[in-house]
């Protein structure tokens, strides 16, 4: 049958996706790294954002954990493009991703995972972006964050967000939602990694 | 704080004259806070026949991939398309193979079926998180905001409503529910299937 959902309204966007994360590694009230790496790029196209979920017990959000499960998506996507030849499309790799999630969730020890991830489709020429959280929950979107930063850097891209904006002006709704984060959160973070999705691959930006 | 509040949303479905329509809210949030304005909770089964998903959204995903594999199985052994009432007992089956550690989602469903001479008859029904079916005359209601929808439904359904009318009716009620419950709204999608067609319309509605 010939149906297909609504289109969603923020189509057609520019040919790019910015994915920033801070860079502390944290355990409890201690920082114990300021140079960590949250953005895993898992293939040409294709940006990983892990963290762990805000405000569960330390026992449940083992930082190992993020680390953990960030290894074994990277591992198996890079498997799928040896095998095949070719890498997995942003909607497949969201896919697998959350299924891995989903049944992660009702065994005896889940991942504590929140991601986010962000792909260029190499075939349709278009960017994606999926949040994804530690219960399998699934959905595209336009913009996302997680985190206590969210609260506040999800208000701002509701007012400023633009999906014809062009790349600088991207970075510069970026830098208003790190600035509110920088002013308004209680222990902000320091130091963001900025990495940019294309026609062109991956790169890391310096904001 | 249950669990079946974690995401919000709510789906509705209501019966008319030879047709029938279902519609769902747009939201997908994590609690309080709003994360997409554009989810899918409403999947078409086969050409005539609708399954919505309030619930868990995690569940919405997984239990829609199961079914989908549980209706190809059925259709390639059978060689025919499912009809409404046997689908329901499947959506109802599945979810009480998980009787003690169930998917966090109350199924509603609506199709028409054909009969032996010729007529459409309209079907809807709605279950339970462990799949206790609900053969309903009228309406059925899930979500969120499924004791608003309830007042709302039983105020304004009426029976043997034409397609645009039952359009009307569905949409007011699904509406005026969802603006008063926190977790669902943000949108809304409605489709009413008739016998030759389905009409699926995109309402806007509170941004708040």
């Amino acid at each position: 049958m010939q149906y297909s959902f609504i289109e969603p309204p923020w189509r057609p966007r520019k040919g790019y996706l910015i994915m920033a994360a801070d860079t502390t590694a944290a355990r409890s009230i201690v920082k114990m790294k300021v140079d960590e790496d949250k953005i895993k790029t898992l293939s040409p196209h294709l940006l990983m954002a892990y963290s762990g979920e805000p405000g569960k017990s330390l026992s449940l959000k083992d930082p190992r954990d993020t680390v953990q499960f960030a290894e074994y998506v990277e591992r198996n996507i890079r498997l799928y493009q040896i095998r095949n030849l070719y890498p997995l499309r942003p909607a497949a790799a969201a896919s697998w991703i959350r299924r891995a999630l989903a049944d992660s969730i009702r065994s005896r020890k889940p991942y504590v995972v929140n991601l986010l991830l962000g792909g260029y489709d190499t075939a349709t020429h278009e960017p994606h972006l999926y949040w994804v959280d530690y219960l399998g929950t699934m959905t595209e979107v336009p913009f996302a964050a997680h985190g206590y930063g969210a609260y506040f850097a999800l208000s701002l891209l509701d007012r400023y967000h633009n999906p014809e904006a062009t790349l600088e002006e991207g970075l510069e709704t970026l830098k208003r939602c790190l600035d509110e984060v920088s002013k308004r959160l209680v222990v902000s973070p320091s130091k963001y990694k900025v990495k940019i999705v294309d026609k062109d691959g991956v790169r890391e930006i310096e904001l | 704080m249950s669990i079946m509040d974690q995401n919000g949303g709510s789906v509705i479905a209501m019966v008319g004259k030879e047709c029938v329509a279902i519609a769902s809210d747009l939201r997908m949030g994590n609690q309080a806070l709003g994360i997409s304005s554009n989810f899918q909770r409403i999947f078409p089964v086969t050409d005539r026949i609708f399954l919505g998903m309030p619930g868990l959204a995690t569940d919405v995903t997984t239990l829609h991939e199961r079914l989908r594999f549980r209706l190809n199985m059925y259709t390639i052994k059978e060689e025919r398309e499912i009809a409404p009432e046997t689908f329901a007992h499947l959506v109802s089956s599945t979810l009480y193979e998980h009787r003690f550690g169930p998917y966090f989602i109350e199924p509603v469903m609506a199709g028409i079926s054909k009969t032996p001479t010729g007529k459409y008859k309209p079907f809807i029904a709605a279950t339970d998180l462990i799949g206790c079916l609900n053969f309903a005359k009228d309406f059925v209601v899930a979500g969120t905001a499924s004791s608003k929808l309830y007042g709302v439904a039983e105020g304004l359904w009426e029976p043997d409503l034409e397609p645009e009318d039952l359009f009307e009716t569905i949409s007011q009620t699904l509406m005026n529910a969802v603006d008063r419950d926190a977790f669902s709204g943000w949108g809304c999608i409605v489709h009413v299937i008739t016998k030759d067609k389905v009409i699926t319309r995109t309402l806007k509605g509170r941004m708040d």
